[in-house]
């Protein structure tokens, strides 16, 4: 990833424009040719630097209202293949594994759930326990009640 | 009120974005639609916040070094707290959720040193302890996330 990668990933933070031609608004923005902008994006999406490109579905406003992060302790030894299983889950949005901080923080897995309603989320919490079986050692749901902030890259990081 | 164009533009272009010169008019080809109707329904979409954006979706850590941070706030000074963090550039997303741990953000910049420098600056200017919870490991299945209309 090179300064012109940067820029291009740059410019298209706020997303890209609703022209006929938005790779064209693009590039002459930034000084390039349409064919290099849509070459570079081709190329980052090969090689990972880019995950996929497309509409970005903002979860709580089309009615997904319950967005819960369950968190999980599981065995370290276990965590690759519960990892795998839970992240294809069709309503998990996001799969991570993240250190534990013992006391405080005794879970390493991560899943991000979105329901309509309470019910819809307690189910999903219920089939990710069933996946987890006798691994899951204690587990929490952490509901976010208020969004204070959410700009620039969204990485999938939260 | 969503259209079933509007449906259809949200479930089925997660990803796949065409690469091409007229993307829009490519999609509205593939929908039999028109591309004014496409921009058209784009613009609804992304102006009544149904979609964040239309663009690239990049891994966590892909482009410098990111972190999930939690903090215990006590309830009254919370709205304070969360003001200053927000107020850092550096500071993407910022959720108050239900638990002890009750603020929960991601911090991002260019390097690992940077980063722990930006977490100490709001450790010192709120006063809590950051409980850092890095990336190891990112189950990532590309399926999209299937949106359900029947509840909507």
């Amino acid at each position: 990833m090179d300064d012109t990668d940067r820029r291009i990933m740059h410019a298209t933070q706020a997303g890209l424009p609703l022209t006929p031609e938005p790779y064209q608004t693009l590039a002459e923005q930034l000084g390039l040719s349409k064919e290099e902008v849509m070459q570079r994006m081709a190329a980052m999406q090969t090689s990972g630097i880019i995950r996929r490109i497309g509409a970005v579905p903002n979860h709580y406003q089309l009615g997904y209202r319950f967005n819960g992060m369950t968190v999980w302790d599981v065995p370290d030894e276990q965590i690759d293949k519960l990892g795998q299983h839970v992240g294809q889950l069709p309503f998990v949005s996001h799969c991570y594994h993240r250190p534990r901080h013992k006391p405080d923080w005794p879970y390493n897995l991560f899943a991000m759930v979105h329901g309509k309603t309470q019910a819809e989320a307690d189910g999903q919490i219920m089939q990710i326990a069933e996946v987890l079986g006798e691994y899951c050692r204690g587990r929490d749901v952490l509901y976010s009640t208020k969004i204070l902030k959410k700009t620039g890259f969204r990485s999938s990081g939260a | 009120m969503l259209t079933d164009l509007h449906k259809q533009l949200l479930n089925d272009f997660q990803r796949d974005f065409p690469l091409s010169p007229t993307p829009y008019r490519d999609i509205a080809d593939t929908l039999g639609a028109t591309e004014t109707d496409v921009l058209a329904a784009l613009a609804e979409l992304t102006g009544q916040q149904f979609i964040s954006r239309i663009g690239a979706v990049i891994p966590p850590n892909q482009i410098g070094a990111s972190m999930l941070v939690a903090m215990a706030v006590p309830e009254a000074e919370l709205q304070t707290v969360a003001d200053q963090i927000s107020a850092f550039p550096e500071v993407n997303h910022n959720y108050e959720r239900e638990h002890r741990f009750n603020l929960w953000f991601v911090a991002v910049a260019a390097s690992a040193q940077q980063l722990q420098a930006v977490i100490g600056r709001i450790e010192q200017q709120t006063g809590y302890a950051a409980l850092q919870l890095p990336l190891v490991d990112d189950f990532f299945i590309d399926l999209g996330f299937k949106l359900d209309w029947q509840h909507a």
